[in-house]
């Protein structure tokens, strides 16, 4: 009886796993076909002959220099991934170990700020960065988003649940605030500092909307703005359309593989702890 | 999210145990007074250019006849709502179509994306071996960005030579369904593929759920004689509540704000009735240059969205009762 239910659960399990991974394994293989043999009716599954065409096309293309997209991106969310770090993180030990007026003021703003669907901001926003001269340029896609409230909510919350004995002891020891920042409450807050780099990674990287209109230079566009242009250039060329995406993919899930842990983590506690 | 605040609002205004009070006042003699104001600046530069300064801005920029390419942009009160509530001005119809359209997808999309992973973080809230690989699985897809999801599923539901009518044809249903081309098939598909992609997302906030529940309260329902379904009535619901209303408050808003989905897949089609808010906002301000048109529809729109999330937590809140 228990033996048939745990087959007919793993069965159960594997099929809804097989809708979840098919479409990302056909989108792999298809990458790696001919023209002519994504066309096939009916297809095949696996690449006959395996072919490099569609990433030739990718790579050697002044038209669409998908490489120089994939460095922007890079790029944009390392640098947006740091800026949020560093202003999150200090903004987070101000609200949560230090007393201040405008205190309560303060984090209320930040809280009510998470209950705004972020594109109600983009027209301000637009019109902001245009006055800043930022417009097409790799700051825009780095620092507005590093605006949200979720870094500073997060990590004040998980610093919260940090005892105060240790920064008590480096106080006593004659440390002032930085260096009580520094070297104790940063160090006890690695897993929380590498969730919230993970997850602003993600978000910075896969951002689509904002790029797609305040980027126009070609050789500007970040990966999945200009990944919207491939689909245009393209049109029913699936290998090429899918080497692309196989490109904005391919960093996102080594990441996830690697950091999955943090990732769950992060959304997890996104829910009911904060 | 009503709980997340008032928990965090009441641990940072209770008055701290007397001794802590006491050693902190001692901590912060030695910090200089501006101290935490040099903490918070970085972050408050940020949050007050691109965070609060919109807000307000957004209001003033939808007041005026606000074109992104001339220099004069006069104010015209209410002008640019007028235009919106009135069915004789040129954006009528398609801002009204677009409310339509982003109406649709919510009502078809939230109720699927509400219970469809509650199932699956059902299934895996156990432990067996292979927990952590399906829940990575179900997860999956999230992880890749709108653009990755909207250009793959265009492909796979490309009436011709996409994957979902060859392998429908294979088992000898029709195999010429135009997925993104009309509707009503368009719906599906819109509705299909996010709830394929974002599914794993709300699982992991019910599994987080699911683990707070205490194991006593599942025994006592099994001491007292209670079967699978009445568990889950009587004992997981009850307990799920607080997720349950994140998970609905959440998921409206991020069904209400799709853009990259419809721009990809249906790419408006048929004609432009799965053109959404979102889309026609941007396209109304900077495509069209528009910004005040474009600021009053925001306006209006987050208004809409403002009554919606209060009805829902008023909802739950009665139900509670």
């Amino acid at each position: 009886m228990t033996s048939l239910r745990r087959g007919v659960r793993y069965a159960v399990l594997l099929l809804i796993t097989a809708v979840f991974v098919t479409p990302v394994v056909w989108m792999l293989l298809t990458s790696l076909k001919t023209y002519a043999d994504a066309q096939q009716d009916p297809p095949s599954w696996l690449p006959n002959p395996f072919s490099t065409y569609g990433y030739d096309a990718i790579i050697n293309n002044t038209a669409n220099p998908v490489l120089r997209w994939f460095v922007n991106s890079m790029l944009a969310a390392t640098l947006h991934t740091l800026l949020v770090l560093v202003t999150a993180s200090m903004a987070a030990y101000a609200l949560a170990r230090l007393r201040f007026h405008g205190r309560r003021l303060s984090f209320a703003l930040i809280v009510g700020t998470l209950f705004l669907p972020p594109t109600s901001l983009i027209i301000p926003n637009f019109v902001i960065a245009e006055r800043l001269d930022w417009i097409d340029t790799l700051t825009v896609v780095v620092v507005p988003g590093a605006a949200s409230a979720f870094g500073v909510f997060f990590l004040r919350q998980f610093f919260l649940s940090i005892p105060r004995e240790l920064e008590e002891a480096a106080v006593l020891d004659g440390a002032n605030h930085w260096q009580v920042f520094t070297r104790v409450l940063l160090p006890l807050s690695k897993p929380a500092l590498a969730t919230l780099a993970v997850l602003s990674f993600l978000t910075n990287w896969n951002d689509f909307l904002w790029p797609v209109y305040v980027l126009f230079s070609p050789e500007r566009l970040t990966l999945p703005a200009g990944l919207g242009l491939l689909q245009g250039a393209y049109v029913t060329d699936y290998p090429v359309i899918m080497a692309g995406a196989m490109l904005a993919s391919v960093p996102v899930l080594i990441l996830f593989v690697l950091a999955q842990r943090h990732v769950i983590q992060g959304v997890s506690r996104s829910g009911l702890k904060g | 999210m009503a709980d997340v605040i008032e928990v965090g609002a009441a641990r940072g205004d209770a008055p701290p145990p007397a001794g802590g009070r006491l050693r902190r006042r001692g901590a912060t003699e030695r910090g200089h007074r501006a101290t935490p104001y040099l903490f918070l600046a970085p972050y408050l530069v940020l949050f007050g250019v691109f965070g609060l300064a919109p807000i307000l801005f957004g209001v003033w920029i939808s007041l005026h006849q606000w074109d992104l390419q001339l220099p004069n942009r006069p104010f015209i009160g209410l002008g640019n709502y007028r235009d919106l509530f009135s069915s004789d001005s040129a954006i009528y119809g398609d801002w009204w179509s677009s409310v339509r359209a982003t109406a649709i997808f919510t009502v078809l999309s939230v109720p699927l994306l509400v219970v469809v992973p509650l199932g699956l973080a059902l299934l895996l809230n156990r432990s067996f071996p292979g927990r952590t690989f399906f829940r990575a699985a179900f997860f999956a897809p999230y992880v890749l960005g709108v653009a990755v999801i909207g250009l793959l599923w265009r492909f796979l539901l490309d009436a011709n030579l996409g994957l979902v009518n060859r392998l429908l044809g294979a088992v000898g249903l029709p195999s010429d369904t135009p997925w993104v081309t009309d509707v009503p098939w368009a719906w599906v598909s819109l509705v299909g593929v996010t709830v394929w992609w974002t599914c794993g997302f709300n699982a992991v906030i019910y599994l987080a759920g699911l683990q707070d529940i205490p194991a006593e309260l599942y025994e006592a329902a099994r001491v007292d004689g209670a079967n699978g379904w009445d568990r889950f009535r009587h004992v997981t619901l009850p307990g799920l509540r607080p997720v349950l209303l994140f998970v609905l408050t959440t998921t409206i808003l991020a069904s209400a704000n799709v853009f990259g989905q419809a721009f990809l897949i249906t790419q408006g089609a048929p004609g432009e009735q799965t053109r959404t808010v979102v889309w026609r906002i941007v396209d109304e301000g900077l495509r069209d240059y528009d910004a005040g048109r474009a600021a009053a529809m925001s306006v209006l729109f987050a208004l809409m969205l403002a009554v919606v999330s209060i009805v829902n937590f008023r909802l739950f809140r009665y139900r509670e009762d």
